[in-house]
């Protein structure tokens, strides 16, 4: 098993090289000059100049890709160029919300589908199978701002139910932490339950067609049982998966959610940045992000060898 | 098995079997049914939103502003006293526009990297690399960064948003070339002495057209949600063209005192999105039974 665990923690290697060449070059690929992008409009000469030191964007650009990359390596991701400030100090300062509203998304979507999956599965072709698929279809394609706003005009507004908006610590008021993030979890997460639900009723389709659900039926285990112990269990290898690949999707809704609920977190620092053309800090959020993204599914990867003991390597 | 996948690839095999199901196979499958018939009208009311809105979508009328939904504006007035009605018409052109361009642009672009890393093995390694760190970046947060690089414009973000879309064609393409490749015909075909081109376009890429048909279906749903995404952050379509994005953003500001600022162009979006994967299914179910029972 070890050889393998090297080998796939090597892999993940080249994938964030490339990312690092990706946000590398996207700043110097830009049509037109970056230092004039960043300076803005009315930035004179001088100014861009300076900038263009600053970022060392006078220099050849494999010098200027190694010593970015040496940096990176070092832990420093730069300074904001609106804030001067660290880059990774204004990321560790929005990453509280951002991952509260990810975790209780993945947490309701998954407790949600996974039932809806199996059922649909389990009543393949009838009326609850067609009416899970459906919803599901629609979840999928209805906007997160739709099912945002809403759920805000329907409980907070009208019924006064939940807050509007905003978000709070969950070491300062715990109560207050709860009641801010279940507005943004449900419109987030219809989407994410409806990917998971759809994965989980497909696998769970191949699964129960198997052989060994049949014995399992026949020597009269109840059927909870055998769903879930039998079925479920062996289905859970591309659930997982696509827990994980889903992850970029949750991400990207991340990042709209937190504008409709005007939650302070990475999605708005991101967009802050852009709006400001603020590079530096632009990089440091993808660069976060992909590593994040790279990191849980190669543990999701590895995770296989606990969930279906016939996966050795 | 592999008989049947050798028959399925002759293409005159496949037309006599295929061509006289498909309206049959329609009416076995009556949401997608609906679904074309939805889309059909979103796209008419875009079209023809020129002609449909009776009034211009930028024209301000200060003293109807914020007006709910009547007879005069039926689906009220922004800010501005312009016409919701006629402005969520006009933007399903912009929805549209990006829809087919993006999935187009994707479509091509992946089909050519595709075919080039299933093809020739040394290129293969490193297309598969920049390919897997693309999809490392969650689609919407490149998009985000892509257009912060230039002006907006329609042009830019459509490029934006095909940019993360290409390295999902790119393995489709990539899998159905690398299975392909290894069949009898290939080989057979190899040896009469086939050249490239000739190989690709009569034995290789018609294999690509149902599952590509199938993918660009779904991201032009996707496009038409990113694009709405974008704008509705700031970072799209420029702010002056009434995309459907862009009349949400500005009616987020009115979101307790009128609401139908964000609600139609918000059901519009939602129906179009749900329409086109709608159809994706449906074109998946018809195209590949094999794809509709594993998913």
């Amino acid at each position: 098993m070890w050889p393998y665990v090297i080998r796939r923690v090597l892999a993940t290697l080249p994938v964030l090289g490339v990312v690092a060449v990706i946000v590398f070059l996207l700043l110097r690929l830009s049509p037109g000059d970056p230092a004039a992008i960043i300076a803005g409009d009315n930035a004179s000469a001088d100014d861009i100049l300076a900038i263009r030191a600053q970022l060392g964007l006078d220099r050849p650009m494999l010098e200027q890709f190694l010593l970015w990359l040496g940096q990176l390596l070092r832990g420093d991701f730069g300074k904001s160029i609106y804030l001067s400030r660290p880059v990774l100090g204004l990321i560790a300062e929005r990453v509280e919300p951002t991952l509260a509203l990810s975790l209780s998304t993945m947490a309701f979507a998954i407790a949600l589908a996974i039932p809806m999956g199996v059922l649909a599965a389990w009543r393949a072709g009838s009326w609850i199978d067609q009416t899970i698929m459906a919803v599901s279809v629609l979840a999928f394609s209805v906007p997160v701002f739709l099912i945002g706003y809403g759920l805000v005009i329907g409980l907070s507004l009208s019924l006064d139910l939940l807050p509007v908006q905003g978000f709070v610590s969950l070491t300062e008021d715990p109560v207050a932490f709860v009641r801010h993030l279940v507005l943004p979890t449900v419109a987030l997460g219809l989407v994410y339950t409806a990917l998971l639900a759809r994965i989980t009723r497909a696998t769970m389709l191949e699964t129960l067609n198997e052989d060994f659900i049949r014995t399992a039926r026949a020597k009269g285990l109840a059927e909870p049982r055998v769903l879930i112990l039998h079925g479920l269990k062996n289905a859970s290898v591309p659930i997982v998966t696509t827990i994980g690949t889903g992850l970029a999707l949750l991400i990207g809704g991340v990042v709209v959610t937190e504008s409709v609920f005007a939650i302070p977190g990475i999605g708005r620092l991101t967009i802050e940045a852009v709006l400001q053309r603020d590079y530096p800090v632009i990089q440091g959020v993808i660069l976060a992000i992909a590593f994040v993204y790279v990191l849980v599914n190669l543990v999701i990867d590895l995770s296989y060898t606990l969930l279906d003991p016939r996966i050795r390597y | 098995m592999a008989t049947t996948a050798i028959a399925a690839a002759d293409p005159a095999v496949d037309a006599v079997r295929r061509r006289p199901g498909l309206l049959r196979r329609f009416r076995r499958y009556p949401l997608p049914a609906l679904g074309v018939l939805l889309l059909a009208a979103l796209v008419t009311s875009a079209i023809g939103a020129p002609w449909f809105a009776g009034q211009d979508p930028f024209e301000m009328n200060v003293v109807d502003r914020l007006q709910p939904p009547s007879g005069d504006y039926w689906f009220g007035t922004d800010a501005y006293g312009r016409d919701i009605f006629s402005r969520t018409l006009h933007g399903g052109r912009v929805s549209l526009v990006i829809g087919v361009a993006v999935a187009a642009a994707s479509t091509l672009i992946g089909l050519l990297i595709g075919v080039v890393a299933g093809y020739f093995r040394t290129a293969d390694a490193v297309l598969m690399r920049i390919m897997d760190g693309l999809m490392a970046i969650p689609g919407i947060l490149l998009a985000i960064a892509l257009m912060s690089l230039t002006r907006a414009s329609l042009w830019v973000v459509i490029v934006a948003i095909t940019i993360p879309e290409v390295p999902r064609v790119v393995r489709l393409v990539r899998a159905v070339v690398l299975s392909v490749r290894e069949q009898v015909y290939i080989q057979a075909a190899t040896a009469i002495g086939t050249n490239f081109p000739r190989l690709m376009l009569k034995h290789i890429l018609p294999n690509t057209l149902a599952p590509l048909i199938v993918q660009a279906t779904y991201i032009a749903a996707s496009a038409v949600l990113v694009e709405s995404y974008l704008s509705f952050l700031g970072v799209g379509t420029p702010p002056e063209v009434p995309s459907w994005g862009n009349i949400i953003a500005e009616g987020r500001l009115y979101v307790q005192i009128a609401f139908w600022n964000i609600l139609f162009p918000s059901v519009f979006l939602a129906l179009m999105v749900l329409s086109i994967n709608v159809l994706g299914d449906g074109l998946r179910d018809m195209l590949d039974p094999r794809l509709a029972r594993r998913l």
